[in-house]
């Protein structure tokens, strides 16, 4: 539903707007005049000696970094943060970068917009301090008509005497300062943000084709860490419970050669192999319950890490906050994150103490493990972290890891909770 | 004593079977999946239930879900659940019934035969097994750790073996310690925890788990 007093919901965001109007003209009328000077200049001194060119590139230089004063101006007014689209320059020699400069549509956009943002900010800037200044004039007429000559205020055809004409325009004046100056200013400056966001920002291919590269690197990402994980499952079995069952049967084997003639070396050899059984078991119960426990899609993160801290060797707090269950996905790669963290940190990090924080917001699950440790953990080098990392963003999150060399670490994780 | 089983797996369940008839018990029934278990405990009014968690039909927590609601209609009889893993959260969730009679082990224990039977046996009394795994993991998410810290390692032993239901001559043959040396041990917990002190085995894991809580 339209609600005319949207603008004032957010006071600040109607002042910013209104002092992004206003910083605008000067700037606008400085791109101006450099670019508009550099374009005539370096078209016309073509003839003489391709003099043009030294003053077609400075035009270039110039209109970069108005272009970076530009999008700097929405950062810092709107909060807008429009790409920078500009290549990066290719070429080796110095002509042929010209060149280069001289065909990028981005690098002509750009130019463009130093072009058409003069008139644009002039004509925003006149419509916004008129809205503003008029409606404010005749707001305050009844407090300055009597020291009017003749005590009456000429506005063009009409004139305003101390009579009921002077609340009526009052009247008016309050309605254009609550009502029409904040509509024009926002309208005004969303108009400007579109304008700036089609001629200085990415055009839609780009951003698509970025989105794409992100997918593709996710896509990677998770496909090195199935990998990864399908390796260590294989490894941690053939090392663990194939070894175990190997050394139970021939154990077993012995002892039954060994029950017809000695009852009692028998006896503590199906004893030994009995411990081998309950030791292969209890390594499969790790190793199953690390790849997905049923608890986890049962009643969610908290229970299912449970296990996961009390298993831990090094005493983990655990703190999690969670208003919403996140996806089933995101669950698993939590789990992970926490399991493996636990596991470095018992592993590498000589730490006494750890804390394990969950929480969420809406839209992202943020998970926090801390260590008293040695620090120093280095995700280039470790290839836990290389599989946490890989694991992370496969599920499009992002790790970091804080660890100076004598510690404390903290391993920070992201993940994006859109199902 | 009367049983009844409910395991899916056919091998285990002849196993346990074969266990408890070795040892003198009467298996009344044994069943494969939730549903089936509600009648047979309806049917035959057991002693005690030895059930799996993960059973058909979703293979999730069939089993601690059928254990809860025979807790509910049939109170007096006994619950033992077993499971390959197990949750400090399904403990909680069996333990907030309040009564006597409730048992969650790992299935690994039943290859200890003669502590298997033991733990049978307590629940079928009217007593408490607990797991050491899920005291475990009781104590790692306690809210209170400091007053635990103040305990000494011999206390957090006997407050472990405590947990886990087993009572004072238990212990001291556990940690090979005299029976008097326990109850000592016993003693000072109780102080230290400020905890009302309390005879029955099965009163002593509840105010233990509720201290733990917090």
């Amino acid at each position: 539903m339209f609600n005319p007093f949207r603008p004032w919901r957010h006071p600040v965001r109607l002042l910013r707007a209104g002092c992004r109007i206003a910083v605008s003209l000067p700037i606008s009328i400085f791109a101006f005049v450099i670019v508009v000077v550099g374009l005539a200049l370096s078209v016309g001194l073509i003839p003489v000696l391709l003099a043009g060119i030294p003053v077609m590139w400075a035009l270039f230089a110039f209109s970069r970094g108005l272009g970076h004063v530009q999008r700097s101006k929405f950062a810092v007014f709107d909060g807008t943060r429009i790409a920078d689209p500009v290549p990066p320059l290719r070429r080796p020699t110095w002509l042929g970068r010209i060149v280069e400069r001289l065909r990028s549509t981005e690098r002509w956009k750009e130019i463009a917009y130093h072009l058409v943002a003069l008139p644009a900010s002039a004509v925003s800037f006149s419509l916004a301090s008129a809205a503003w200044c008029g409606s404010l004039t005749l707001a305050l007429l009844p407090a300055y008509v009597n020291r009017m000559p003749g005590d009456s205020a000429k506005f063009y055809f009409f004139e305003v005497m101390n009579d009921g004409g002077v609340w009526l325009a009052c009247a008016l004046g309050v309605v254009g300062i609550v009502f029409v100056a904040p509509w024009v200013t926002l309208g005004l400056a969303a108009a400007d943000r579109s304008m700036a966001v089609s001629l200085l920002g990415p055009s839609a291919t780009a951003v698509f084709e970025a989105e794409r590269e992100q997918l593709e690197t996710r896509r990677s990402a998770a496909v090195d860490s199935a990998e990864g994980e399908r390796r260590r499952i294989e490894r941690d079995l053939h090392d663990g419970a194939q070894q175990r069952l190997v050394a139970l049967a021939a154990e077993l084997g012995a002892a039954k050669e060994r029950l017809e003639h000695d009852p009692v070396g028998g006896r503590e050899m199906v004893g030994r192999a009995h411990d081998e059984a309950k030791a292969a078991l209890a390594e499969l119960r790790d190793l199953v319950r690390g790849i997905h426990p049923v608890i986890l899609d049962d009643r969610g993160l908290d229970a299912a890490l449970s296990a996961v801290v009390a298993r831990s060797p090094v005493p983990v707090g655990l703190d999690v906050q969670l208003t919403v269950r996140p996806p089933k996905h995101v669950e698993s790669t939590a789990y992970f994150v926490v399991s493996e963290a636990l596991t470095n940190i018992a592993r590498h990090s000589q730490a006494t103490r750890a804390k394990v924080s969950i929480a969420n917001t809406a839209n992202r699950l943020v998970v926090e493990v801390h260590d008293n440790g040695g620090g120093g953990a280095d995700a280039a080098r470790g290839t836990g972290l290389q599989g946490l990392r890989d694991r992370v963003a496969g599920a499009g999150g992002s790790m970091y890891v804080i660890s100076p060399a004598g510690g404390p670490t903290t391993l920070l994780v992201e993940l994006p909770c859109r199902s | 004593m009367q049983i009844v089983i409910a395991e899916d797996s056919v091998l285990l369940r002849a196993g346990l079977t074969r266990i408890l008839a070795d040892a003198g018990e009467e298996v009344v029934a044994t069943v494969g999946d939730a549903d089936s278990l509600m009648t047979a405990v309806e049917r035959h009014g057991p002693t005690l239930a030895v059930v799996d968690v993960r059973m058909p039909p979703t293979h999730t927590d069939d089993g601690l879900r059928a254990a809860l609601a025979i807790r509910q209609r049939w109170p007096s009889v006994g619950i033992l659940v077993l499971s390959q893993y197990v949750e400090e959260q399904y403990a909680t969730e069996l333990l907030s019934t309040e009564t006597g009679a409730i048992g969650y082990l790992l299935k690994d224990r039943i290859a200890d035969v003669a502590e298997f039977l033991d733990a049978v046996r307590r629940v079928g009394g009217g007593g408490t097994a607990l797991d050491p795994e899920v005291v475990g993991q009781l104590l790692a998410r306690s809210r209170r750790q400091d007053p635990l810290e103040r305990l000494t390692r011999r206390e957090r032993d006997v407050l472990s073996l405590m947990a886990e239901g087993r009572s004072n001559p238990a212990i001291a043959r556990s940690l090979v310690v005299s029976d008097k040396a326990v109850e000592k041990h016993v003693g000072n917990i109780f102080t230290k925890l400020d905890l009302p002190p309390t005879e029955d085995d099965h009163r002593r894991v509840l105010a233990v788990l509720q201290w733990v809580k917090g």
